[in-house]
């Protein structure tokens, strides 16, 4: 879609995540750490890998992307809008009444949304449904990605879409899993832990891609791989740093649910536009 | 023209509901390619079978796994299918309500839901599998239409009209052979409820396999005097309040029947009309606010008197209790 070099695709995820941030404490709750550490993949997803249209968001032959972790949904809204789906300004009206940014992301309020979601576990199963519903119309050039929370493992309904979509080959879906190894009660691993990851898809018929989730060149590599396996759908497990460019937000799962408050905000982004202190005048 | 003619004998056809869910799908499924089937590793039971084996490459097994029928299909729905999903009512919309809440209801997907082996009368499989709380469970969700059809006849109609009619619906099935009340001349409407005898002491409003049961309580009032108008409502949810009204209003009593919780079921659904629009005495038959439990169905109807006896008894203590009012 748009012929993007390393560099402006790392501008423009420092730009979202500077969307993140404002509009996380104009809306005075939400969450932080995840949007935060997803900004690339999502810049990623929108820039360079998905084949979609934003001014025509219903095409019927546009690849599809689940968000099945919706509270993440800040980072999508705000990749949206950096894409042209609808005006930046409107990114400031998220989680207040009246908005078509919900604090959940809800397919009939928003063009493009393509889910609803929030409610953990529910969009491997929805992009595995979709799949299946291409493979019965003989459609191959398409594809469905589905970005889920390391959290949501925890749930059933995650290993049941698992297992179908094994099942069924589904070699049109590619799930990337954000492993940033906190939920809202702590650590992944404390609260109920998740390792061998990679053995369980695996293990549940699945081809395994890992990868550092803040570097496009892996991120974009990974895909054109995934894109590539046959007769297997596709994880790919996306290590990532929750709260990722925030160095106080950075690994805390504190930061899980809630927002900056405006002098945090105000920290966040003074160090986002300077790149960590690596720049002395503040871009954007 | 409406009610099968040996309605009121004793060798009156009988079959089960489900049945005519089954052969519904499969005229669904010819007249629309769209139409997909999804079951939960009770194919046979649910009548699926028919379909998958016409419609092999349409037919998706999905195992024990409830939560991934009705989020698959939401994602076929989302891909433009019409999924329609077979399970027990117990397991399916017993243990996914809230996928079908997020994913189908408020994502406002094409989904149909086909809860079958539901009521007491399921027999001996025992309460765990006696769904007597899906109408209640279903009945609260916006977007959601309540289907609760009282023969094979009629579940063989309102299935090709679900095929046919956008938005997600529930359709709740029925294990035991159960008597043919309608014929294949019977109008049926989605969200139409259809007066199938009239009289002017009192209202029946039934639904499934309890319509049957009201129409025999109502015939043998008829002996007594007692002219009861039954109200078959196989749409429990949008409820038909403008046919349930006028003829609450000309009999002045409301006696509600179904093999489900009352509180929350159609009883419920009746209770709130009247409440808002119609005070009126009504007694609602139904299961009490407890469960099931293991036997034949016919002594499990009896016990916790879902029977046309029981109906008529109470449809009398009804009347009396007017009368003493008066």
């Amino acid at each position: 879609m748009w012929a993007m070099t390393t560099e402006e695709l790392e501008k423009m995820a420092n730009t979202i995540r500077q969307d993140i941030i404002k509009m996380l404490v104009e809306a005075g709750s939400g969450h932080s750490a995840g949007p935060l550490g997803m900004a690339d993949i999502f810049t990623a997803m929108y820039f360079v890998i998905l084949k979609h249209d934003p001014k025509n968001p219903d095409w019927p032959e546009r690849d599809r992307l689940i968000l099945s972790n919706g509270h993440i949904v800040p980072v999508r809204y705000a990749t949206m809008a950096r894409a042209g789906y609808f005006p930046v300004k409107e990114l400031m009206t998220l989680r207040k009444f009246g908005s078509r940014l919900q604090g959940h992301p809800e397919r009939l309020r928003l063009p493009g949304l393509e889910t609803t979601s929030g409610p953990l576990g529910s969009g491997l199963s929805q992009a595995s449904g979709i799949a299946k519903a291409w493979q019965m119309d003989g459609i191959k050039n398409r594809w469905v990605y589905c970005l889920m929370s390391d959290g949501e493992q925890d749930e059933g309904n995650t290993w049941e879409g698992a297992m179908f979509a094994a099942k069924y080959k589904l070699a049109n879906l590619i799930a990337i899993a954000d492993r940033n190894n906190i939920q809202i009660d702590g650590p992944t691993e404390e609260v109920m832990p998740l390792e061998d990851l990679r053995a369980k898809w695996e293990a549940f018929g699945w081809h395994v891609i890992e990868i550092g989730g803040h570097d496009f060149t892996q991120i974009i590599g990974a895909c054109h791989t995934a894109k590539a396996i046959e007769n297997k759908p596709v994880m790919i497990i996306a290590h990532t740093i929750p709260g990722k460019g925030v160095d106080f937000m950075e690994y805390d799962y504190h930061w899980h649910g809630k927002p900056p408050n405006p002098e945090e905000a105000r920290k966040a982004l003074h160090e986002l536009r300077t790149l960590g202190g690596r720049i002395r005048s503040e871009h954007q | 023209m409406k009610l099968n003619p040996k309605l009121y004998k004793s060798d009156v056809e009988q079959e089960p509901i489900r049945a005519g869910f089954g052969r519904g799908l499969v005229a669904a499924g010819r007249d629309n390619n769209q139409v997909v089937a999804l079951c939960a590793d009770l194919t046979e039971s649910t009548q699926m079978e028919a379909f998958a084996k016409e419609f092999p490459e349409r037919f998706v097994e999905i195992g024990v796994a409830e939560q991934n029928l009705v989020t698959a299909a939401a994602g076929m729905a989302l891909a433009g299918k019409i999924p329609f999903v077979s399970s027990y009512a117990a397991f399916s919309p017993g243990r996914n309500w809230e996928q079908i809440r997020t994913t189908i209801c408020l994502n406002e997907t094409n989904v149909k839901i086909a809860g079958s082996h539901a009521g007491v009368s399921v027999g001996p499989d025992g309460a765990t599998h006696q769904m007597l709380e899906d109408i209640a469970l279903m009945r609260v969700l916006p977007k959601m239409r309540v289907i609760v059809p009282c023969d094979s006849m009629e579940a063989e109609k309102a299935t090709m009209a679900l095929a046919a009619t956008e938005g997600a619906a529930y359709i709740r099935l029925a294990r035991e052979k159960t008597p043919v009340v309608t014929t294949r001349d019977t109008p049926f409407m989605l969200g139409k409820a259809q007066v199938l005898r009239e009289g002017t002491d009192l209202t029946m409003i039934a639904c499934g396999p309890m319509v049957y049961q009201a129409l025999i309580a109502a015939e043998h009032l008829s002996e007594a005097g007692i002219k009861v108008e039954v109200i078959n409502c196989a749409t429990v949810k949008p409820l038909d309040d403008a046919t349930i009204l006028a003829s609450v209003r000309k009999t002045r009593a409301v006696l509600t029947a179904e093999e489900a919780q009352a509180a929350g079921g159609l009883g419920g659904a009746i209770a709130e009309l009247l409440g808002e629009q119609e005070p009126l005495p009504l007694a609602r038959v139904g299961m009490q606010d407890h469960f099931g439990e293991s036997g034949n169905p016919n002594e499990l109807l009896e016990h916790f008197k879902l029977t046309a006896p029981h109906i008529a008894e109470r449809a009398r203590e009804l009347l009396r209790a007017r009368r003493a009012r008066a």
